[in-house]
């Protein structure tokens, strides 16, 4: 079975938050509710590093451990998702979070216009039926009852951001970094922009 | 009147733990007893489909990665 993970490459992120917007377009989030945010190190200093950052859908979640009305659950896909029906708002996830994922929904109040934690579902909506308005209300749309992945992961303009079946997202990984530092003709998309070498004898031949 | 006091001072002791309770919170996994949440490939365009679903979302995992992609 699927083990959901994001995984984002801190090599290839170029800040552009691609992915921030791409989220808060297909949910369509209230004003102030960001469920991804890209974290850049040493900003403007050369060499700084950017990483796209949301609920990292946690093998062990510590918002599910300290949820006192237990309102986190955990799909077959390992998804960590919440249900909003019982969720009163406490914000006991928000700061046990390590990634600051549940946020309150932005508002005049404390804790926000509707009261309700929100956080990232990894594009698989919530405990409503799939594909409702009811769904879509409450928790955004549900791409992966439609067979796609994370809208933030598939919008990433240099895919840095990798959504998955947590081994197929570590192999692509894993290839892309042993490949990584190839210069001159062995780098990637090197044959696609720019043809194979040209050969002696068809040099002669054009001559 | 020495021995009482004794006896008052031993109870007191010795009783005085079994009052309190551990200041650690034990954390537990949460354990959900909301509405159950329909699978992905339940309904809508798999109609209860997994291997189609999960051929679908296999293509987008692949297509995430440019090696196999183009070259």
């Amino acid at each position: 079975m699927a083990r959901m993970k994001f995984l984002c490459d801190a090599e290839r992120c170029i800040e552009c938050n691609g992915c921030v917007t791409a989220c808060k377009n297909e949910h369509e989030l209230p004003w102030g509710v960001n469920r991804r945010r890209v974290v850049t190190i040493n900003d403007g200093v050369p060499g700084e590093k950017s990483i796209s950052v949301s609920c990292m859908h946690c093998s062990d979640a510590p918002c599910m451990a300290v949820c006192p009305t237990d309102c986190f659950y955990k799909t077959e896909e390992g998804v960590v998702l919440h249900n909003k029906d019982a969720c009163i708002g406490c914000g006991y996830c928000f700061f046990a979070c390590p990634f600051g994922a549940p946020q309150f929904p932005g508002g005049n109040s404390a804790f926000g216009l509707r009261g309700k934690m929100d956080k990232c579902t990894f594009c698989a909506g919530g405990p409503e039926d799939n594909g409702t308005k009811a769904e879509f209300d409450k928790y955004g749309r549900n791409r992966l009852s439609e067979g796609k992945l994370p809208a933030c992961a598939e919008m990433c303009a240099t895919k840095a951001l990798l959504a998955g079946d947590a081994p197929v997202v570590s192999d692509i990984f894993r290839e892309r970094v042993l490949r990584r530092g190839s210069t001159g003709d062995a780098a990637w998309g090197w044959t696609t922009a720019y043809g194979k070498p040209e050969q002696p004898a068809a040099k002669e031949e054009a001559k | 009147m020495n021995k009482s006091v004794f006896l008052a001072l031993t109870a007191t002791l010795a009783l005085a733990a079994c009052g309190e309770y551990p200041q650690v919170v034990d954390y537990k996994p949460g354990n959900y007893q909301g509405k159950s949440d329909t699978r992905p490939w339940e309904g809508g365009q798999f109609a209860g489909n997994k291997q189609a679903w999960e051929s679908a979302l296999h293509a987008r995992n692949q297509a995430q990665n440019e090696h196999k992609r183009i070259q």
